[in-house]
């Protein structure tokens, strides 16, 4: 039988604000345990809740972005669970009424084609502590520095039919929310996590077969592998007579393999109510038009506008968006170079990029910035130095050794386009090799390259390829 | 709507209390009353009336983003059972 898999996501993004969701404590990653956690935080009796504005103008941001309705009256809500990390005994979410309705993101697949996914939901909520249950004696450690954290968990619809494609739509989403702002994105430090609700059932069938939830993906590879095998483990459940059962599963990344986690079944009945503490969140014209505002260009019309404004291809331009910060740098590098924008292109997404990969480095930490770049470029464009010799000096001023003029000049780089400079050394390199030079004229002609490798040499690599080329060519016919 | 003696068992359950078998059906009464009165409640015609959330009709205030609070753990750790290397220790909970 053919199988077809259903797919939705749910994703946990953390807002990217110094203080918590509804305390002011720090959020700041990495502190020693509980030294960011008060009062609030810790649920003691008496405290009350108060919501930070910029959560709420992230999430409005986010809402605005995928073309959502952004709800003018929100409703927070209590979501009952014991845990010892999330000390109130219940979690403030939001139930019946999210701040972000139904919205849409445009994903492109490996095909070149492109899907829409819709968003059902997105809601503002508070993120729980965490329990360390390493050796304590028996017993385990809570830290709730990260409780009260606010998170915006947005849910899509089950629109995606492959780990392929749910992989395509938690970069989608990843790249949005670091372009808005509203994330880091660090996936490590737990800032981008996922929940994966996964089911299989015959293909044309028009009913969902039961899912299975996979909890707490941290990374777009462990997306991938845990959907590819929840997907093998149910069809060949289905097939060898068994049925699926819901539940929450958990992906062991060093296994490769989902584990259910039995038990916690019952305590799916969360008895939701709205929250006493918090009236309801009330976003007027002026709140939501601050926030449309604040909204920079999206990657996908930032994408579109490069390919109109700089005649770059698709697969250039979607490189090149891939964060604002490269694609400020490669906008800078073009209007210091004045023009040029395909060049500009091939050493932001070449030499450039590659260095940045290689040294672990983000754009703001490079050595070398755009009009840095731009000059190295002008000495390519008029011909001072060859695209051989360009990446040398590239290289000497990532190391600090100066702009490219002065690399240049210190290191004698260059290039020779003197006409009567060139023959000079081609005359050199055809006497110094009588032997190809007769095998060359009896018809060999695969020793051209022979011979421009040696003019290149005795030239230490400042001739003008072009130039050699040509020469070279009338030179060797005697 | 009545609830019977498993109902009362399954949400005392959910939400950690300890209850004696013999006020079993005294709780079973009493919720049971409280859901009637909520039942008679709904069953007048809200159509066109928005809810109220605050008898004064607000809406939630909202605070300027600040990381504003200092560092009280040692206090608050002063009343916690039990704290080592700055964490709360608590019985073991495994999932």
């Amino acid at each position: 039988m053919e199988w077809e898999t259903v797919i939705g996501l749910e994703i946990h993004a953390q807002l990217a604000t110094k203080s918590k969701i509804f305390s002011g404590a720090s959020t700041a990653y990495g502190a020693a345990p509980n030294t960011q956690a008060c009062a609030i935080d810790l649920g003691l009796p008496g405290v009350l809740p108060v919501l930070n504005r910029d959560a709420v103008r992230m999430a409005a941001m986010l809402g605005l972005a995928i073309g959502a309705e952004v709800a003018r009256r929100s409703v927070f809500a209590r979501k009952n669970y014991f845990y010892p990390d999330l000390p109130k005994g219940y979690q403030i979410s939001q139930y019946e009424l999210p701040v972000v309705g139904k919205g849409q993101l445009t994903i492109d697949l490996d095909d070149g084609s492109s899907k829409v996914i819709g968003i059902t939901r997105a809601h503002l909520e508070e993120d729980a502590g965490k329990s360390l249950h390493e050796d304590f004696h028996g017993r385990s450690g809570i830290d709730l520095n990260r409780a009260g954290t606010p998170l915006l968990e947005i849910v899509s619809e089950p629109d995606m039919r492959s780990a392929k494609e749910a992989v395509a739509y938690m970069k989608k989403l990843h790249q949005l929310v670091v372009y808005l702002g509203i994330c880091d994105g660090n996936m490590q430090e737990g800032s981008f996590r996922c929940d994966a609700n996964v089911s299989v059932r015959p293909k044309g069938d028009p009913k969902f077969g039961t899912r299975a939830e996979i909890k707490n993906l941290n990374s777009f590879r462990f997306v991938e592998r845990a959907i590819e095998f929840e997907i093998e483990r149910q069809i060949d459940l289905i097939e060898s007579g068994g049925k699926v059962v819901q539940e929450t599963r958990l992906y062991d990344p060093d296994q490769g393999e989902t584990r259910s986690m039995r038990g916690k079944e019952e305590a799916n009945d969360y008895r939701y109510f709205p929250d006493p503490d918090l009236l309801p969140l009330v976003l007027d014209d002026a709140f939501i038009d601050a926030a449309r505002a604040a909204l920079p260009e999206l990657p996908d019309v930032k994408k579109q506008r490069f390919t109109e404004q700089y005649g770059l291809s698709a697969y250039d331009a979607g490189v090149l968006t891939t964060s604002r910060a490269l694609a400020n740098h490669y906008e800078a590098t073009v209007a210091a170079l004045g023009g040029e924008p395909k060049l500009c292109a091939n050493w932001v997404m070449g030499d450039f990029s590659a260095f940045l990969n290689k040294d672990n480095r983000d754009i703001a930490n490079s050595p070398v910035d755009a009009a840095q770049l731009a000059g190295l470029l002008r000495r390519l464009q008029d011909r001072t130095i060859s695209g051989k010799i360009a990446k040398e000096v590239f290289e000497a001023m990532w190391a600090g050794e100066g702009d490219a003029d002065a690399i240049i000049e210190k290191r004698g780089l260059r290039q020779i386009t003197d006409t009567s400079a060139i023959e000079k050394v081609i005359d050199d390199a055809i006497a110094a090799n009588p032997d190809q030079l007769a095998q060359y004229r009896a018809g060999k002609d695969k020793l051209f390259g022979f011979f421009v490798g040696q003019v290149m040499k005795l030239s230490k690599g400042k001739a003008n390829p072009q130039q050699v080329n040509d020469l070279l060519m009338e030179k060797l016919k005697g | 709507m009545s609830l019977g003696p498993a109902e009362v068992a399954k949400i005392a359950h959910l939400a950690r209390l300890a209850i004696r078998d013999e006020d079993v059906p005294a709780y079973a009464r009493n919720l049971s009353a409280i859901l009637e009165l909520v039942a008679q409640m709904d069953a007048a015609d809200t159509t066109g009336v928005a809810p109220m959330a605050h008898p004064l009709n607000m809406a939630q205030r909202l605070r300027p983003d600040a990381a504003a609070e200092p560092d009280r753990r040692e206090r608050f750790q002063a009343i916690a059972p039990q704290v080592e290397a700055g964490l709360y220790l608590v019985p073991k909970v495994i999932e």
